[in-house]
């Protein structure tokens, strides 16, 4: 080993926070590069599902496949997306596992750019789960009935309800002591929430309990908007709902989650 | 000048456990100092302190001359810490690690990718350069975490346990390290279990045991406060150095270590003139005898006669 050149130049100016949060989402990025089974796992799960549940359940359901389709293919899209956010968490406890979370809470600058960069390299992840599954729903055959635009709106809403979810995963992430933890936890948590909602079968055959949970699930909620844009139809007051309650996950758990940060 | 470390009673519990129990420190700029103590001593905590990464219960402590509370950005802005596990990212590639760690300090996407490329080539990384760390050694894992602390030059540079669990040839390139750094004038606080580690590195120890100092100075000095030169002498069988243990006590009124059964026995001797005579004596009553050394007390035998010193108090 030669050593030599050990000391750097001057010290350069210190980071502003934004030009470290994008280091941090750059580094988001590089990690998806290199490990891209992370994005395949969890967009194979709810394509087999909108697979299955179109062909097996489809006529019984609605008595054609075509109109299943029509009627699960937006809250398949939610599914999806949703459950990629799980990895947030996951990724933020494998982080801290491993030491890399010391390494950066020792540096300089902002406290949060750590957090907020991840989470705004998970937005990419996030678009590219609601690709995937846009494009298999429209090769086989669903109508999106509100054009280019309103699949672009409806993909931005869910990425934006995927980025405050996100929030919630990076709190159990801090919270919980393994990473497979978060993901059994996240992920359960995800289904249960997707299935007593109004995904898979029209609430109105429902018994009333279960019915008035699916009322209340903010799922549901996001659902319906994300259907409304798909469908062309008008979206105003599910979209405005939607985005409330994205604010108000928001709102709770990410201080929550840069305040776990600290004391890590 | 300022201290680079100034402590003063830094407390720190965990639930029941006192990890930190009233440490005082006081660390000179340019020197490399060595935090030594078994496991559970409390050297982790107090580095964690130091990097701002916990907060002390009670104390104070200062760190270039900046308050650990008040000032902590500008703690993390000169200090750097190279933890005990390697703190970089598995999934990255040496070069991007380091890269990701400059732009963060403030360099330019070219500075850093320079002073990335510079330091694997100097840590004898380039060839690995481009590959995943997770495909690295513990050795080249370590030397890369190091290199991540020092992509700008901090002012102290912090190294928890930096050889624990590397082989002797890693342990070797870790040491190089050091004394290079140490070289080019950069404070380093290391801690360790290896008292040989802190006797070839450290201009200074403090022994830390149950979350204090219990002792603090140079290692020749440390070794000198627990006596002088030790005279080893040993035989074939446990009798012979009994009878040899007894002779030592009667004739010479010396504090003769046995350990019944062991055919080797030890006493302190300071003179060499009162070696020679006591080495005489024992030719001519003891002819079992079967060899002898006379050293000087290793690093190992002050930290044993410390912390033992330190469980007798209440």
């Amino acid at each position: 080993m030669t050593i030599e050149l050990l000391t750097g130049g001057p010290r350069p100016p210190r980071a502003g926070a934004v030009a470290t949060t994008a280091a941090y989402a750059r580094r988001g990025l590089l990690k998806l590069r290199r490990v891209p089974e992370q994005l395949v796992d969890v967009t194979i799960g709810p394509i087999l599902l909108l697979v299955m549940f179109t062909y097996v359940f489809g006529g019984a359901i609605s008595g054609t496949t075509g109109d299943y389709l029509q009627f699960l293919l937006p809250g398949i899209l939610v599914m999806g997306v949703l459950l990629t956010a799980v990895q947030a968490g996951v990724t933020l406890q494998a982080d801290r596992s491993a030491g890399v979370v010391d390494r950066f809470r020792s540096l300089p600058g902002w406290r949060a750019a750590p957090l907020v960069g991840a989470v705004l390299a998970d937005s990419v992840r996030y678009a590219a789960t609601a690709a995937i599954i846009v494009v298999t729903g429209l090769l086989l055959g669903f109508d999106a009935d509100g054009g280019v635009v309103g699949v672009l709106a409806a993909a931005l809403l869910v990425v934006g309800f995927a980025f405050a979810l996100s929030w919630l995963f990076t709190t159990l992430g801090l919270a919980v002591r393994s990473a497979s933890a978060v993901q059994g936890i996240g992920m359960m948590a995800i289904f249960l929430l997707v299935f007593v909602s109004n995904v898979f079968v029209d609430p109105a055959t429902l018994p009333g309990a279960v019915a008035a949970f699916v009322d209340v699930n903010p799922i549901s909620h996001l659902v319906d908007a994300v259907r409304a844009l798909l469908y062309g139809e008008p979206a105003g007051a599910e979209v405005g709902l939607a985005l409330a309650e994205a604010a108000a996950v928001t709102a709770v758990f990410a201080p929550l989650t840069a305040r776990l940060y600290r004391r890590s | 000048m300022t201290l680079a470390i100034e402590t003063a009673g830094l407390c720190k519990r965990f639930g029941e456990v006192s990890a930190l129990d009233g440490l005082d420190l006081t660390v000179e700029r340019g020197v490399v100092y060595g935090l030594l103590g078994p496991n559970g001593a409390g050297k982790t905590t107090a580095v964690r302190v130091l990097a701002t990464l916990i907060a002390a219960d009670d104390g104070v402590a200062r760190v270039l001359g900046h308050d650990l509370r008040r000032e902590a950005d500008a703690v993390r802005s000169r200090l750097a810490l190279t933890g005990q596990y390697a703190s970089v990212d598995q999934d990255l590639t040496g070069a991007e690690n380091l890269t990701l760690i400059g732009r963060l300090l403030g360099h330019s996407g070219r500075a850093a990718r320079d002073r990335a490329a510079e330091l694997l080539a100097a840590f004898d990384l380039a060839d690995a350069a481009g590959r995943p760390v997770k495909q690295y050694s513990g050795g080249m894992r370590r030397r890369l975490d190091i290199a991540a602390s020092i992509v700008v030059t901090p002012d102290l540079l912090v190294l928890d346990e930096p050889t624990t669990g590397l082989d002797p040839r890693s342990r070797a390139d870790v040491w190089r390290i050091v004394r290079a750094l140490a070289a080019q004038g950069t404070t380093i606080l290391l801690t360790t279990q290896y008292l040989e580690e802190a006797d070839a590195l450290a201009g200074r120890v403090a022994v830390v045991d149950h979350g204090r100092v219990v002792a603090e100075g140079t290692p020749s000095a440390l070794k000198a406060s627990i006596g002088a030169a030790r005279l080893h002498v040993r035989f074939d069988d446990g009798a012979g150095a009994a009878a040899a243990a007894d002779t030592l006590r009667s004739a010479f009124g010396l504090e003769v270590v046995h350990e019944p059964g062991s055919g080797t026995l030890t006493a302190p001797v300071d003179d060499p003139e009162r070696a020679a005579a006591i080495l005489g004596e024992l030719t001519r009553r003891h002819a079992a005898m079967t060899g002898f050394s006379l050293d000087r007390p290793s690093l190992d035998e002050v930290f044993l006669a410390l912390t033992a010193h330190q469980e007798v108090q209440p």
